[in-house]
């Protein structure tokens, strides 16, 4: 059959096709991507829907406050940006990890260990150095901090056999009660009484608001990050080689690629992330290291690492809508007198529908490149 | 006899009372892993479905004024989680794993969600069993005073020891686990298989739950659970997939769990929050000593991704 080239963006011939070809696949796979991603979304907000229509309440109602909560004003937009910011971080610290093949949900560790490294190397330094200077090192702290945590996990994957998904929970457990033992011990400041804490930064060592905006420096950060990343995986020798040992170990270790340093330092760097996320809580949200830390940042962070399909430029427009659904929590709570759990049951449901489309993958023939290469 | 009679001797009498009492939802829970693991699937959502049987164990409690309705209900609600998880995946492609992740989210949501209006309302308590009426000494009588369920469980730990070895039902979960082709050449189906034995695992997760609500600590509240659901997985491996490996494995973690407010009753408040951490800390050494780069754990079923 001869191929008829009335656009020449599809034209296919033997000589044209090895050209061509990547790039077809490439906007499939995309394709395909998306299209799954929506309708699984779809899905998820239609049992959400039920589920709201069972308990007499009206969904129409719930999806308007929810984006008029969200995204129906430029405070609302302002506030859920601020909210996607430590998701951002928090999401690159399982999808990283995700594309070596490693399931590592301990992120919250990083984050509260990354707050208090932050707020310990902060306090000698308060009024000897610019605030510019401070956030280096605090951030520094936090990310070695971070990446000494996660990256233990996937050291002990490697080279001890521990599973890691197992082992950064345990240590997520293990860095909450040593933050808790830092914060009410040796670091607390005797004027935090019910809440202990470190000593507050000071009003001029606060990360401020971007100009302009009513959203933190930690947006930027996380943005800058999710960036890095792709670049680090799609663009770099060493996340090409990071995405062969995540393919097939086996055939990475034949082809003589250090499996386990880029395990230990894919994870180390997605644990850097993490940390940087309690760094920003504490330089430009808490002004302190206390137990709001644990807020389930690290938690959070899988659903939207796996909703993005560890991809990291897709975790920015994911945790920037999870940002918003967390929220519209507050409104749905007074205007439809409804828990404040609403969202976490949203997110549930949305979670189990978008991986279980997991399976549609490759279903289709419609995203068959080749399919497209016959038609056109 | 007086408070500060017995001294020290608090201490360890304090950690055994610790280790039963704590240690009955890991009891279940992790038994409850190791018939899911056994079958060759890994269910992470237990905590979810610990706390959603928590809240519904308290409600129907609360509700009814029987505590044994309670354990039923959250039996049944427990199933009900496990076959979603169960018939999820069962589908090609989908990671068990990351179900596991998201029923947990939906569980706690969902339990969070229905369980606001029990968070006042107190409920009647599981009932114990009085074994201290020979002593004098209060603590000595109020470490023996133990939870029906703690006993119920160890019996459970046995009989499932001798069932995986000796019947039919358990030789059929172990082959499914070790070889799903084996499976297949026999006539099973694995499927099946593992959506049963992944809604059972979930139901005993949730007796677990009902432990916490209507025993120790007795409440239902959004923060009832420490992650035992979650330490359950770390426990199994822990155990080999030997229930009665899981029972003293409950029992060592609990006993760990309850070695912080153990030392702070006699006045040791120096790293209170330490403590706190050392049934992680044991876990994860644990862990590290037995688990080897080269070669699967020992007893680990075949087909568990968890070990691969």
């Amino acid at each position: 059959m001869t191929v008829q080239a009335n656009d020449p963006g599809l034209s296919i011939s033997a000589g044209s096709g090895t050209r061509i070809r990547p790039l077809l696949e490439w906007f499939a796979r995309r394709a395909e991507a998306v299209a799954i991603g929506l309708v699984a979304i779809l899905i998820g907000l239609a049992l959400f829907s039920l589920f709201i229509l069972v308990i007499g309440k009206s969904p129409v109602t719930l999806f308007q406050l929810m984006y008029t909560g969200g995204f129906g004003s430029w405070f609302s937009v302002q506030n859920s940006l601020s909210r996607a910011a430590p998701l951002l971080l928090t999401a690159l610290c399982v999808a990283l990890p995700a594309r070596l093949g490693l399931v590592i949900i301990g992120g919250e560790g990083a984050v509260v260990l990354g707050g208090v490294a932050a707020a310990a190397a902060a306090m000698p330094l308060l009024g000897l150095v610019p605030p510019a200077v401070l956030f280096v090192f605090m951030g520094l702290a936090a990310m070695v901090i971070g990446g000494l945590w996660i990256g233990l996990a996937g050291f002990l994957r490697h080279y001890r056999g521990v599973n890691e998904t197992i082992s950064s929970l345990l240590l997520a457990y293990i860095a909450i009660a040593l933050m808790n033992q830092f914060v009410e011990g040796p670091l607390r400041d005797p004027a935090s009484l019910n809440k202990p804490s470190t000593r507050p930064l000071p009003a001029e060592y606060m990360m401020g608001d971007i100009p302009g905006m009513d959203v933190h420096w930690g947006l930027i950060i996380g943005i800058l990050a999710c960036i890095l990343s792709w670049i680090l995986m799609e663009a770099t020798s060493y996340g090409f080689a990071a995405r062969i040992a995540g393919g097939n170990v086996r055939a990475a270790q034949i082809q003589g690629l250090p499996v386990g340093k880029l395990i230990t330092g894919f994870t180390a760097i997605a644990g850097s992330f993490a940390g940087l996320a309690g760094m920003v809580e504490v330089a430009a949200v808490q002004g302190s290291a206390n137990a709001s830390l644990a807020a389930g940042y690290g938690y959070t962070g899988i659903l939207v690492a796996f909703l993005a399909r560890h991809n990291p430029l897709a975790i920015i427009p994911v945790a920037i809508l999870l940002g918003g659904i967390d929220a519209s929590g507050g409104l749905i709570q007074r205007r439809m007198g409804l828990p404040d759990a609403t969202v976490l049951v949203l997110q549930g449901t949305l979670f189990i529908v978008i991986l279980f489309c997991e399976t549609f993958y490759g279903r289709f023939r419609i995203f068959d490149p080749d399919l497209w290469k016959r038609s056109a | 006899m007086d408070e500060s009679g017995i001294g020290f001797w608090g201490v360890p009498l304090a950690i055994f009372a610790g280790a039963i009492r704590v240690s009955t939802p890991f009891i279940f829970v992790s038994l409850g892993e190791t018939i899911t693991e056994r079958s060759g699937r890994i269910n992470l959502g237990l905590e979810g479905t610990l706390v959603f049987g928590a809240m519904s164990a308290y409600a129907v409690t609360v509700l009814t004024s029987s505590p044994w309705l309670g354990v039923l209900a959250a039996m049944a609600t427990g199933a009900v989680f496990g076959l979603v998880h169960g018939w999820i995946c069962k589908f090609p492609k989908v990671n068990d794993i990351a179900i596991g992740i998201a029923m947990m989210q939906f569980g706690l949501g969902l339990a969070f969600f229905l369980g606001k209006p029990f968070i006042q309302p107190a409920a009647p308590k599981l009932p114990s069993i009085l074994l201290g009426g020979w002593s004098g000494i209060p603590q000595v009588q109020a470490a023996l005073n133990i939870n029906v369920l703690f006993f119920i469980g160890a019996s459970l730990a046995v009989f499932l020891f001798w069932a995986f070895k000796n019947t039919r039902i358990g030789l059929t979960l172990r082959v499914v686990g070790d070889s799903t082709d084996a499976a297949r050449a026999m006539g099973l189906s694995p499927d099946t298989v593992r959506l049963l034995a992944t809604a059972v695992g979930s139901s005993l997760a949730a007796v677990g739950g009902a432990y916490l609500s209507l025993y120790y600590p007795g409440s239902w509240n959004e923060g009832i659970s420490s992650g035992q659901g979650l330490m359950a997985v770390a426990l199994v491996i822990f155990a080999r997939w030997n229930p009665i490996g899981c029972f003293l494995a409950a029992l060592l973690f609990g006993g760990a769990g309850a070695l912080g407010p153990a030392l702070q009753s006699v006045g040791v408040t120096q790293g209170y929050y330490l403590f706190y951490a050392a049934p992680y800390v044991l876990t994860l050494i644990i862990l590290i000593i037995t688990s080897s780069p080269t070669r699967s754990l020992a007893g680990a079923p075949g087909v568990l991704s968890l070990t691969k």
